[in-house]
C-alpha cells in the first residue's frame, strides 16, 4: 500500500504541466504554409505556435467569415481550468497522504481517477461544443460564402482529434505534452489504485 | 590449388579489361549525366551556396545559388530600383545622395563578405561604386543597403571594396589619379601633380558604421585592385597599380610601356598607429555618409567635412613597392598569406611574390631605387615563382584551400588550375568568352570552400537564345572537387558582373530575416494600429498616415485634396507573416510605387495636377482579394474649401 500511495500522491503532480505546456494542439498547414500556422491550446488562453500565428490565422479567417480566436478574457473556461486542475492537484495528492497513513484505502485511489476522467470527457464535450461554434457560426456577410456538393454552407470546425482536409489547409488536431503529462499522471493514479487493490486482496487472504 | 589461382587471376585480370572498356565507350554520357546531377537542386530543395555577383552598370547587387545557377534577388545598392522604390521613396532618396548631389547610378564592382579571425562570417557584405566613388554596406540578415560612403579625393574608386581580415578596414583605391585637391589647372602637367588615394575605411564591429579613418596620397599611378594580407601578412594591404608612366592620355598605349609595374604593399597597421598618435593631416573635404537605421525605415544624410590625409613619406617603412611584370590586374593572396600574386595583364605569366621574402628583402634594405621617395624592392629578391601558363590576359586568381590556385585568362578565354609552389599547371578548361573574374565560395579568405568556381564572362555571342544585339553576361559553373575541373553548368546573369563573393547557404539562411516586427517601428509616420490612420494638413503638405493589411488599405476614400497639394503617403503594412509585401501606386505619380515589406513603413509622394477622382491599389499580388484591394482620392481645385475627410467601410 506505501508504494500504491506513493504513485497515488506523485501522479496528480503532473497535471501541473498543464499550467506550463499546451493541452491540445492544432496546426493548419496549407502549400503557401510550408511552415504551418499552429495554435497552442493551454488552459489558460490560446497562444500561436510561432509568434504571430493567431493574427495570421484570423487574418486568413476572416474571409470566410470565421470569428478572431478568443482571448483569455473571452471564455469562462481560461479562468476556470487553471482553478479545478489545482484543486484535482492538492486533492490526488491529500489522497496519496492519507492513503500513505492508512487513512483511506485504494478505493479513494480509484475514485479520484473517475473524476478526473468525468472531468476531462466533460472538458473534451466543451471544448468541442467551441470548435463547432467557432467554425460554423459565420459571418453572414463573409467574403468567401462556399457551400457543399449537396448545396449546404461550408463549414470549418476543426477536428477535436486527427486530420480533416479544409479547403486549402490541412487541419491537424493533437494532443500536446500538457494533455500527455495528464495522461501519464491519470495512468500513475489507475496504477496506484490496481496495486491497492492487489494489496488489499493479498491483506485478506493473509486474515 | 595453383591452376585454380591461376583461373582466378585471368578472370580477374578480364573483369577489369571488360569494366575499364564500358567506362572509356560511356564516359561522355556518363560526365554529362553526372553533370545534370551535380547542378540539379530538385524542386523544393536548397542550394549549398550563396553566390553574391556584382551587377556592374545596374548599379547592383545579385544574389544567386550554387550550384543551380538561379537568381533569388536583386538588391539595390547604387540604383535607384522601381520594383521596390528604392531611391524612389522617401525614406530611401538619401542613399544615393553625394558631394555631387543626388546621383542614382553608380557601376557596383567587387563585393567581399565580412570577415573574422580571416573566414567569412556572414554579417556584412561591402560593394564599391566605382564611378562616384563609394562604399556601401549590405546587411546579410535583411539583404538592404544600410550605409553608403562617399569616397574624396577619388576617382574610379576600383581597387576596393576589400575588408581586412577581421573587418577592422574596408580599403578602397582610387583607379585615377587626381588633383588632391581638386583644382583648375593643366591636363598634361599631370606627372608628378596628380595622387592617388588610398582610403582604409573603419567598420565598426558592433553595428558595421563605416568611418573614413585615413587616406593615404600616393604617386599618381593607377590603382587597380588589391588584397588583403591574411595570416602571417594580416596588417599588411596589397595594390596593383598600372600606368606607372604617369600618362594622362591615350592610355591604351603610353600606360601600357613600361615593362614593369608595381604591386603596392602597404604596412596599414603601422600607418593606423601613426595616426593614432596624432600623425596625418587634415584637409577640407565633402562628402556624404548616408545610414539607413532599420528601426525607423529611415535614411539620412551626413555631409562631412575633413579628411585626415596621410603622406606615405612621414611613415617610414609603411609602403613599399614590388615591381610586377605588364599592367598587373588581379592582386590575390592565398589563403596562408604567404604568396602575392600578380596576375599581369598583358604577359602570359603570373607573378607570384613571397611575403617572406619581401621581409626579408625589407629588412635587408635591399632596394632598387625608389618612386617618389617609396623603396622600390628588387624584383628577383621578392619572387617566390612564375607560373608559365601558356594562356594569355591573366586577370584574377582564387584558392581551393587544397593548395591549387585558379586563374582567369582573358584573351585565351580559359580557367588555369595551378599548384601553389611548384608552380605547375594541373588543368585548363576554357569559358565562353573572355573571363573576368572567378569566384569560389570563401576563396578570398583563410577558409575557402573548394567545391565549384563560378567563371564571369564578358561576351555571351552564341552560349544562349538570341536577344538583339543586347545580351546578358554568361557564367559559367565547374565542379573543382576532383583533380581536373569539370564544367557543370552555363547560365546568364544580369549586369555585368565584375567579381562576385559566395558563402555556405548555413552561414545565411537561418538568420534571414522573415518579417520587421511592427512593435519595433519607430518610423515618425507609422501607423502601428489601423484606428491610428489619419490625414494631416500643414499648409499645402498633406501627410496620410495610412495602414495596409490583407486586403485593404486605411483609409482607402479621401477627400479634400486639393491641385497644388504635396501628398504623402506613409504606408504601413500591418502584415505580420513571412512574404506578404503590400504595393502601393497612384495614377500619375511622377515616381516608382513602392513595395512594403511586412511591418515596415514606406513614404511616396503624389502632387495631383489635375481635378479628379483619382484610384490608388496595391501593387503586389497579396491576396485572393488583391484585385479590390484599392482607393480613391478626390482632387478639388486649389481654390475650394472641400472638407478634408478620410474613411474606410463607409
Amino acid at each position: 500500500m506505501k508504494k500504491a500511495s506513493i504513485l497515488m500522491s506523485l501522479g496528480p503532480l503532473f497535471l501541473l504541466g498543464l499550467y506550463v505546456f499546451p493541452l491540445w494542439k492544432i496546426m493548419l498547414g496549407a502549400p503557401q504554409y510550408p511552415d504551418p500556422l499552429g495554435l497552442n491550446i493551454h488552459i489558460n488562453g490560446l497562444k500561436g505556435v510561432n509568434e504571430f500565428d493567431i493574427q495570421n490565422i484570423d487574418g486568413l479567417n476572416h474571409y470566410i467569415g470565421m470569428h478572431t480566436l478568443p482571448k483569455a478574457e473571452d471564455m469562462w473556461e481560461f479562468g476556470t481550468f487553471p482553478t479545478i486542475i489545482g484543486i484535482m492537484v492538492a486533492l490526488g495528492v491529500l489522497i496519496g497522504l492519507l492513503g500513505y497513513f492508512n487513512k483511506v484505502s485504494y478505493k479513494w485511489f480509484l475514485g479520484w481517477f473517475f473524476l478526473m476522467s468525468i472531468m476531462g470527457i466533460l472538458g473534451m464535450y466543451d471544448f468541442n461544443e467551441w470548435l463547432v461554434d467557432y467554425g460554423t457560426d459565420l459571418d453572414p456577410n463573409a467574403i468567401m460564402k462556399l457551400t457543399n456538393p449537396d448545396g449546404t454552407p461550408m463549414t470549418y470546425k476543426p477536428p477535436l482529434l486527427g486530420h480533416v482536409k479544409m479547403l486549402n489547409f490541412d487541419v491537424t488536431s493533437v494532443p500536446a505534452l500538457g494533455a500527455w503529462l495528464m495522461f501519464v499522471g491519470m495512468a500513475l493514479t489507475l496504477i496506484a489504485g490496481f496495486l491497492g487493490w492487489k494489496n488489499s486482496k493479498k491483506l485478506k487472504s493473509l486474515a | 590449388m595453383k591452376i585454380h589461382n591461376y583461373l582466378m587471376m585471368s578472370m580477374g585480370a578480364a573483369l577489369m579489361l571488360v569494366s575499364c572498356g564500358q567506362q572509356n565507350q560511356s564516359s561522355n554520357g556518363a560526365l554529362s549525366s553526372s553533370a545534370a546531377e551535380k547542378v540539379y537542386v530538385a524542386p523544393g530543395e536548397q542550394d549549398e551556396y550563396y553566390a553574391f555577383l556584382s551587377g556592374g552598370y545596374s548599379g547592383n547587387l545579385t544574389v544567386y545559388g550554387l550550384p543551380s545557377g538561379r537568381m533569388f534577388k536583386e538588391i539595390p545598392v547604387f540604383s535607384q530600383f522601381p520594383t521596390s522604390g528604392y531611391g524612389y521613396s522617401e525614406e530611401t532618396k538619401p542613399m544615393l545622395n553625394t558631394s555631387h548631389g543626388f546621383v542614382p547610378w553608380d557601376d557596383a564592382h567587387h563585393p567581399d563578405i565580412s570577415q573574422t579571425n580571416g573566414e567569412l562570417d556572414g554579417r556584412w557584405i561591402f560593394i564599391n561604386g566605382n564611378n562616384t566613388p563609394r562604399i556601401a554596406r549590405v546587411n546579410l540578415s535583411t539583404f538592404e543597403t544600410e550605409e553608403i560612403i562617399e569616397v574624396p579625393n577619388s576617382a574610379g574608386n576600383h581597387s576596393s571594396s576589400f575588408i581586412t581580415e577581421n573587418t577592422e578596414y574596408v580599403v578602397a583605391g582610387t583607379r585615377f589619379s587626381v588633383p588632391i585637391p581638386q583644382r583648375d589647372m593643366p591636363i598634361n602637367e599631370y606627372k608628378s601633380n596628380f595622387k592617388g588615394s588610398l582610403s582604409f575605411i573603419s567598420v565598426d564591429p558592433e553595428h558595421g558604421h563605416l568611418d573614413l579613418k585615413f587616406q593615404l596620397l600616393m604617386p599618381g599611378f593607377n590603382y587597380d585592385l588589391s588584397h588583403p594580407g591574411r595570416g602571417k601578412s594580416h596588417g599588411w594591404f596589397f595594390f596593383t597599380t598600372y600606368n606607372t608612366e604617369e600618362a594622362h592620355t591615350l592610355q591604351e598605349v603610353n600606360a601600357s610601356q613600361n615593362d614593369k609595374d608595381f604591386i603596392a604593399a602597404v604596412n596599414w597597421k603601422k600607418i593606423e598607429e601613426y595616426v593614432n598618435n596624432g600623425g596625418g593631416t587634415k584637409m577640407p573635404a565633402n562628402y556624404a555618409h548616408n545610414v539607413y537605421d532599420e528601426s525607423t525605415h529611415m535614411a539620412t544624410t551626413t555631409m562631412k567635412k575633413e579628411v585626415l590625409t596621410v603622406d606615405p613619406l612621414k611613415v617610414p617603412g609603411a609602403v613599399y613597392f614590388l615591381p610586377t611584370p605588364k599592367s598587373p590586374h588581379g592582386c590575390d593572396v592565398d589563403p596562408s598569406g604567404q604568396y602575392i600574386i600578380g596576375n599581369g595583364k598583358l604577359s602570359a605569366d603570373l607573378t607570384v611574390h613571397s611575403f617572406d621574402k619581401m621581409i626579408a628583402a625589407i629588412e635587408g634594405e635591399k632596394f632598387d631605387g625608389e618612386a617618389y621617395g617609396i623603396p622600390i624592392l628588387k624584383f628577383e629578391d621578392v619572387l617566390a615563382g612564375q607560373v608559365k601558363s601558356g594562356g594569355l590576359g591573366p586577370l584574377h586568381t582564387e584558392f581551393d584551400g587544397k593548395g591549387n590556385a585558379y586563374t582567369t585568362f582573358f584573351i585565351s578565354s580559359e580557367v588555369v588550375k595551378w599548384q601553389l609552389g611548384t608552380w605547375e599547371v594541373i588543368d585548363r578548361k576554357p569559358t565562353y568568352y573572355s573571363v573576368g573574374h572567378l569566384m569560389i565560395p570563401g576563396g578570398n579568405s583563410r577558409k575557402p570552400f573548394g567545391k565549384y568556381v563560378v567563371a564571369m564572362n564578358k561576351i555571351t555571342k552564341d552560349r544562349y537564345l538570341p536577344t538583339g544585339p543586347e545580351m546578358e553576361h554568361s557564367a559559367q559553373i565547374y565542379d573543382i572537387s576532383g583533380e581536373k575541373m569539370e564544367l557543370i553548368y552555363d547560365f546568364p546573369t544580369h549586369g555585368e558582373p565584375h567579381y562576385a563573393a559566395g558563402c555556405p547557404a548555413e552561414l545565411l539562411a537561418p538568420k534571414s530575416k522573415k518579417i520587421y516586427r511592427l512593435d519595433e517601428n519607430k518610423h515618425p509616420y507609422a501607423v502601428t494600429s489601423p484606428t491610428g490612420s489619419k490625414v494631416v494638413r500643414e499648409g499645402n503638405e498633406v501627410h496620410v498616415y495610412m495602414s495596409t493589411i490583407r486586403s485593404h488599405f486605411t483609409p482607402d476614400n479621401i477627400e479634400g485634396i486639393k491641385v497644388g497639394d504635396k501628398v504623402y503617403f506613409h504606408i504601413t503594412n500591418h502584415e505580420q507573416d513571412f512574404d506578404v509585401p503590400h504595393g502601393f501606386a497612384m495614377i500619375g505619380q511622377n515616381t516608382s510605387e513602392l513595395l512594403i515589406m511586412p511591418g515596415q513603413t514606406k513614404t511616396s509622394v503624389w502632387e495631383p495636377k489635375q481635378v479628379g477622382v483619382w484610384p490608388f491599389y496595391c501593387t503586389d499580388f497579396c491576396s485572393a482579394l488583391h484585385q479590390e484591394m484599392q482607393g480613391y482620392v478626390r482632387v478639388s481645385p486649389a481654390n475650394s474649401n472641400v472638407e478634408l475627410k478620410w474613411s474606410l467601410g463607409e
